[in-house]
């Protein structure tokens, strides 16, 4: 619940746009009055973004990040889910596995950045090796979690009408867990994009984070870095609002409570 | 319409006034209270009864102060409604009782202003009054549903208010349960002679309880008919007096008691 | 539901001793294949406990261990102290929410790593910088948390906090933090999570110490790969202890309503 105040409708643009106005001039001012020369001003960071615009590294730039994000999130995603759904079905294989997973799970996934670089060598699998590790395990845990908190009423209903087990956990079970495995996919994403950029300042050298540690080493160029740092934050609102487009479907939307 | 103000009551407690309560959603208005007039005597017990979504509770929120109605007023004590007030609790539909805090801590919820030895006194009173004893240092996660609810009412009772706001309060209990809480909501106003109004869309609970029945219709929510229950407590459920008011009522709603 | 497995063929373990069995074969499969590759720079297991071995021997892994958990302790300290309270206020008021959001929306998702070379800038190479990212990385989740937790809070609660006539001060105190609670340390859970995640990235660039320095450091200077892994097993322990400390916080009493109850 939140209180009682309806705003108008004209606070809705005006208010943020107050903000964001207040914010730039804070920015702006530090700047001029603390005289720095190294951190860039507001007016230096657009026309560091029309720059990386006019170069085509940038539009590679990004498609790097973003391929880096989709095959490594696409594998953690594809394997993770069934892998979650049947160790949430099955409570005796949970038990098994469940301590190794615990013990993975908090091994951050860039404490694999020189095992992978081993493995790998320097290039696009070692980055997407490591968004596969960062986005596996918070995965598997949402499915896990999502399959064992669907009410044993719905499991009862469903084997009423004489579903088979395959029938069940397609039908009954992944709808009811839907929700829960769709907010854990969100979390991961979210990791998965913290993750290639980080990946990117130390095992490859192309994509967004590498254009943030590269502008800073060659020339300290601290107008690119922030530039590349809207970008990315930019990009990861996007990512978020399209997997939040997901939350919006009507089949799925009756376990976001936040909607009503 | 019969006479809104009951023959028994000296002072007026609550006043209702022409309030009427439009609902605007999605562009759409809708019309949930019209012209609501309605009269509450001090000490009385009113039952408000009308079928499930009528705008009952619509109406007992405004008369608590969390709604504003579009249009009429509502007075209490001769003065107009603004918001919520200790002086009139709410016994919520939904279980209104803080997980969170034990059987004590829920009791002694409105009473911070007191010293420590008098907020105990009070405490163990509303405890035994409730039939709570023994549980005063548990959750409301280990009561039973009717547990909970004695102790939302006790939590209400507490702070001493003139008039108590029940919200289909019994709904989710079982029959056996419910008969008993009757019981005990009946016990608890003849001894502390609050002014009580009581939402249900049961209508025997309605004519077991109430001084007044006040009958509202569906969508947009009107009163209907006010009937006056002239049988004394402790009521016989199966006098031919509690029949035929029982039975008046049925056929005022428009439905026959057959099954 | 259950699951029984048939009796006959199965040779019956005891359940306790299943995962531990898994872990076993799987450790004993790395063994063997590591000394299938002689040339292989990756340790096996016993490589792993050697390596260990001579971390507690130099007094390195204690230390290293203590200056990972001192970044973490102030970056993410910081961070609740400052979100949580903020976030619920944000939460509660509407406007506020509608004028902030925005921004809290495109700042979020810059990675707090990228903020490194303007960590670097601002407070040096040092435990300051490794503290600001963690605490810029559990800033926005928490504060995310704490805005949906209060808008969260069930309408009853809050309006039986206003009938007894509670100021907005004791309205925060009294009803929405409290009720708020349950969705706040699962928030805390995940944020601990993403700050421990952080606190290595942050070591392995900007700082000179710390369990993600003695990763990178283990690799540079001579390939010691045996060290790498140990570095990587006692992060993996640590960040297990964090997570079972918070959720320590769910089994208290009158934090575990929402959890036992619906």
């Amino acid at each position: 619940m939140n209180s009682l105040a309806t705003p108008a409708r004209w606070e809705r643009i005006v208010l943020p746009l107050l903000v964001l106005l207040a914010c730039l001039a804070l920015w702006y001012f530090s700047v001029r009055w603390t005289k720095t020369r190294v951190f860039p001003s507001p007016f230096e960071v657009g026309k560091g973004i029309k720059e990386l615009m006019h170069k085509q590294v940038l539009w590679g730039d990004i498609i790097d990040s973003l391929r880096r994000v989709a095959i490594g999130f696409g594998t953690a995603a594809i394997l993770g889910v069934p892998l979650g759904l049947i160790l949430g079905w099955y409570p005796a294989a949970n038990q098994v596995v469940n301590p190794l997973l615990q013990i993975l799970r908090p091994i951050s996934p860039l404490a694999w950045i020189p095992v992978t670089i081993l493995l790998f060598g320097i290039g696009d699998h070692a980055a997407t090796s490591l968004i596969f590790l960062g986005a596996f395990f918070p995965i598997v845990v949402a499915c896990i979690d999502g399959v064992s908190n669907v009410p044993a009423v719905y499991r009862r209903a469903g084997r009423n009408f004489g579903l088979t087990p395959v029938q069940l956990l397609l039908r009954v079970v992944f709808p009811a867990a839907l929700p829960q495995i769709i907010v854990g996919l969100r979390i991961a994403l979210g990791i998965a994009w913290l993750v290639v950029v980080a990946a990117e300042m130390v095992a490859v050298d192309s994509g967004l984070g590498y254009l943030v540690i590269d502008s800073r080493n060659s020339g300290k160029r601290y107008d690119l870095v922030v530039a590349a740092m809207l970008l990315i934050g930019i990009i990861g609102l996007c990512l978020d609002l399209f997997i939040r487009s997901v939350e919006h479907f009507k089949s799925v939307r009756w376990g976001f409570r936040h909607d009503s | 319409m019969e006479s809104s103000v009951a023959a028994s009551a000296t002072r007026i407690a609550v006043q209702v006034e022409d309030v009427g309560m439009i609902f605007t959603r999605d562009g759409k208005q809708t019309l949930v209270l019209d012209n609501i007039n309605l009269e509450v005597g001090e000490g009385e017990f009113v039952c408000l009864l009308g079928p499930s979504g009528c705008g009952k509770s619509t109406l007992l929120n405004i008369m608590a102060g969390f709604l504003s109605p579009t249009s009429g007023t509502v007075r209490v004590g001769g003065e107009v409604v603004q918001g919520p007030d200790p002086r009139r609790i709410v016994v919520f539909q939904e279980r209104g009782v803080f997980p969170w805090l034990t059987v004590e801590e829920n009791i002694g919820f409105g009473l911070a202003a007191l010293d420590r030895k008098e907020r105990q006194h009070r405490i163990n009173h509303y405890v035994g009054m409730v039939g709570l004893k023994g549980f005063e240092n548990s959750y409301p996660s280990d009561l039973s549903g009717g547990m909970k609810q004695r102790l939302e009412v006790a939590r209400a009772l507490a702070v001493n208010p003139d008039m108590l706001l029940l919200d289909e309060p019994f709904g989710a209990l079982d029959s056996i349960t419910r008969l008993t809480m009757r019981r005990e909501l009946l016990r608890i106003w003849e001894a502390e002679r609050k002014t009580i109004l009581f939402v249900t869309h049961d209508i025997d609970e309605a004519v077991q309880l109430a001084d007044r029945v006040v009958v509202m219709s569906a969508r947009p929510a009107t009163i209907q008919q006010i009937v006056t229950i002239d049988i004394p407590h402790p009521r016989d459920l199966s006098s031919p007096r509690y029949l035929e008011l029982r039975d008046g009522i049925f056929q005022q709603i428009g439905l026959a008691h057959h099954v | 539901m259950s699951f029984e497995e048939k009796p006959g063929a199965v040779i019956k373990v005891p359940v306790w001793l299943r995962p531990w069995l898994l872990l076993a074969v799987l450790l004993v499969l790395w063994q063997i294949a590591i000394q299938r590759h002689p040339g292989q720079l990756l340790p096996g297991p016993w490589g792993v406990v050697g390596g260990i071995a001579d971390l507690l021997r130099h007094g390195l892994l204690l230390k290293y261990v203590v200056a990972s958990l001192f970044r973490v302790t102030w970056g993410f300290g910081l961070a609740v102290i400052l979100a949580v309270p903020l976030g619920m206020v944000i939460g509660w008021y509407t406007r506020a929410e509608m004028a902030l959001n925005p921004i809290i929306q495109i700042l979020r998702p810059i990675s707090p790593l990228a903020w490194i070379p303007i960590a670097i800038l601002w407070f040096g190479v040092g435990d300051l910088s490794a503290i600001f990212l963690i605490f810029l990385g559990s800033f926005f989740p928490l504060l995310l948390t704490a805005m949906n937790a209060v808008r969260g809070v069930p309408a009853v609660y809050v309006n039986a906090g206003r009938n007894f006539g509670l100021r907005p001060i004791d309205l925060f105190v009294r009803i929405l933090y409290p009720a708020a609670v349950p969705q706040l340390i699962i928030g805390l859970r995940i944020t601990l999570g993403i700050a421990w995640l952080v606190v290595v990235a942050a070591e392995m660039i900007a700082v000179n110490s710390g369990l993600g320095f003695l990763i990178v450091d283990a690799r540079n200077a001579g390939n010691r790969y045996d060290l790498v892994v140990a570095g990587m097993v006692i992060i993996g322990l640590i960040g297990l202890l964090l997570d079972w400390g918070i959720r320590s916080l769910e089994r208290v009493k009158s934090f575990r309503w929402s959890y036992s109850e619906e």
